[in-house]
């Protein structure tokens, strides 16, 4: 029993992520002040935000390239932000990155470049040659190993980058940005292929974006970032579901917005914005709630818009865009009654 | 020209090139570490890997006085050294110590512009991945900047036959000892042309192989 255990945890694959209180500051600016959280294993954890609200520093304390001046990071039991620097290096070794520019070497084609993280550490060239070519076959890119790095699409590079990030096994991979750069579909095929490795290696991957297509599409769980503080976290489900923050309404707001187009497109029926936001989550979907509503007041909705959107892939959120005809009285009794059938339910702020 | 004054001529210009490459040979070897100290002491925004800017500001006034410093006065007063290292201070041999002292500085600012030209993201992803300081140096940053580097080391070449023949003023020997002594001093037009053209051949011949060699680098990225 003893001897699995320890197995498991030198493979690392329940490796857990635990922040408490970080605190990073850069003369009067707070870029990370005070954030806790604890990101489980074997699962993809978001951390979104807008611009300028700590994300690029966080990730940078948790995947150890910069020491906090305040708080601890933990990988499982042990503490990571005060390793002296032969322990950090080897630390480091274990912990992949991949970033939105890509970051790989102009003076090594694609299979030097996964190489890298397996020469520094001084493997033997034949394993080497074999792990390459394993790790560009798991990325879809067996037949580019020979090809220089500006031969390759945004996507192609991303995918060399991620094949670097898994050479030598790590528990974690942070993704800061990963798809950034690229257009949807690409996006799309990147974040596919991010999703099949997790699955397969299960190892922990933490997303930093400030797109909530990405969260929505890959996402276990989220944390929303908003001023170097956490204002919102929770399984992502959830966090579609029950938007507490206006950060985080603000990002679903964009979604439905940026989204025509895309499979879970909104429908628009008018070109005038409704006054409320519902939002309904797996069996309220099925449900006739409004018609419901209607009969026992008497008061009438008028749908601007609806749609369903999938979030991780799995659960099924639907939106209505509605006004609620009636009084303010009559508005607020209708409102009430819909959270109590488990509908939530936003006020749209006219501008 | 009689045939003895091209024997003369062939003699000089053997005698430049061989200062020209151990001078260039021995500033790479002073210069490459100083540049490298001096990039990698500089500030983190600008790539600095370990910065300390204490040594880097000293590192880089030292390297700027040295570089201001005029090639005639520095090279008398290194006549002492050449004197230790080779036991002599005249002739080709002892022109090669200040020559390479006079180029180094040259050299390290040379090689420290070609690393900040490095992307600092991938720098950091180097460090991200584990590697140590003299990794990130030897495998990501040199080779990263070959390009610039080659380019670097062609211009410092092209200085170093400049310096050389104004080392032939004071005893170094080469093409700028036998412009002096022969064309200026014995009033020989013909062999000051001679050399003057030999000289701006070298030149040329070392700029063209140096942007081709770069370029070729940059081709196959």
């Amino acid at each position: 029993m003893m001897v699995s255990i320890r197995f498991m945890n030198m493979e690392g694959i329940y490796m857990q992520i635990r922040l408490k209180n970080l605190k990073r500051s850069y003369g009067s600016l707070h870029a990370v002040n005070g954030i806790s959280l604890s990101i489980p294993s074997n699962l993809i954890y978001g951390i979104i935000g807008k611009s300028g609200a700590g994300k690029s520093t966080l990730v940078r304390l948790i995947s150890l390239l910069e020491k906090p001046d305040d708080g601890e990071v933990y990988f499982d039991e042990l503490r990571v932000d005060n390793l002296a620097k032969e322990e950090l290096i080897r630390r480091r070794r274990r912990v992949g990155m991949i970033f939105q520019n890509f970051n790989l070497f102009s003076s090594r084609n694609a299979a030097q470049n996964v190489a890298y993280p397996l020469e520094i550490i001084g493997t033997p060239k034949g394993e080497i040659k074999a792990r390459v070519a394993e790790l560009l076959e798991l990325v879809g890119l067996g037949d580019r190993g020979k090809a220089p790095i500006s031969t390759l699409s945004g996507g192609q590079k991303q995918r060399v980058a991620i094949a670097r990030a898994l050479a030598c096994n790590p528990d974690i991979l942070f993704c800061d940005e990963a798809t950034s750069a690229l257009d949807p579909q690409t996006t799309h095929s990147i974040l596919a292929l991010l999703k099949e490795i997790q699955r397969k290696m299960g190892l922990t991957i933490v997303m930093i974006t400030h797109q909530m297509e990405v969260v929505r599409d890959v996402c276990d769980r989220v944390a929303v970032l908003d001023d170097g503080r956490v204002v919102e976290e929770g399984p992502v489900t959830d966090i579609f579901a029950k938007p507490k923050s206006d950060v985080t309404k603000e990002f679903l707001s964009h979604l439905v917005g940026t989204d025509a187009g895309s499979e879970e497109q909104m429908v628009q029926w008018s070109s005038k914005r409704g006054a409320y936001i519902l939002r309904f989550r797996g069996v309220t979907t099925d449900q006739p709630i409004l018609s419901q509503i209607t009969r026992e007041t008497g008061i009438d909705f008028n749908i601007r818009a609806g749609g369903v959107q999938k979030v991780g892939g799995e659960v099924e959120i639907g939106t209505l865009i509605v006004d609620i005809q009636g009084s303010e009285d009559e508005q607020e009794s209708v409102v009430a009654r819909l959270r109590e059938l488990g509908v939530h339910v936003e006020k749209e702020e006219r501008s | 020209m009689s045939a003895k004054i091209w024997l003369l001529i062939w003699n000089s210009t053997l005698q430049t090139l061989s200062m020209v490459f151990f001078s260039t040979l021995f500033s790479l070897i002073l210069g490459l570490p100083l540049g490298v100290l001096l990039f990698s002491t500089g500030e983190e925004e600008q790539g600095g890997i370990i910065p300390m800017p204490l040594l880097n500001s000293v590192l880089s006034r030292i390297v700027n006085v040295l570089r201001s410093f005029p090639f005639i006065i520095l090279m008398i007063l290194l006549f002492p050294l050449s004197r230790l290292l080779i036991g002599t201070s005249i002739g080709t041999a002892a022109t090669i110590v200040p020559l390479s002292i006079a180029a180094a500085p040259f050299v390290a600012r040379v090689i420290e512009t070609a690393l900040k030209e490095v992307d600092p993201g991938v720098v950091q992803a180097a460090r991200a991945m584990g590697s140590t300081n003299f990794q990130i140096v030897r495998k990501v940053l040199i080779p990263e900047a070959m390009p610039s580097l080659v380019s670097g080391v062609a211009l410092t070449i092209i200085s170093l036959i400049g310096y050389s023949a104004m080392a032939g003023a004071i005893g170094g020997g080469g093409l700028g000892d036998l412009a002096i002594r022969y064309g200026y001093q014995r009033f020989r037009g013909d062999i000051m042309l001679v050399a003057v053209i030999i000289i701006l051949v070298l030149v040329e011949i070392v700029q063209v192989v140096g942007n081709r060699l770069s370029a070729r680098l940059l081709a196959r990225r």
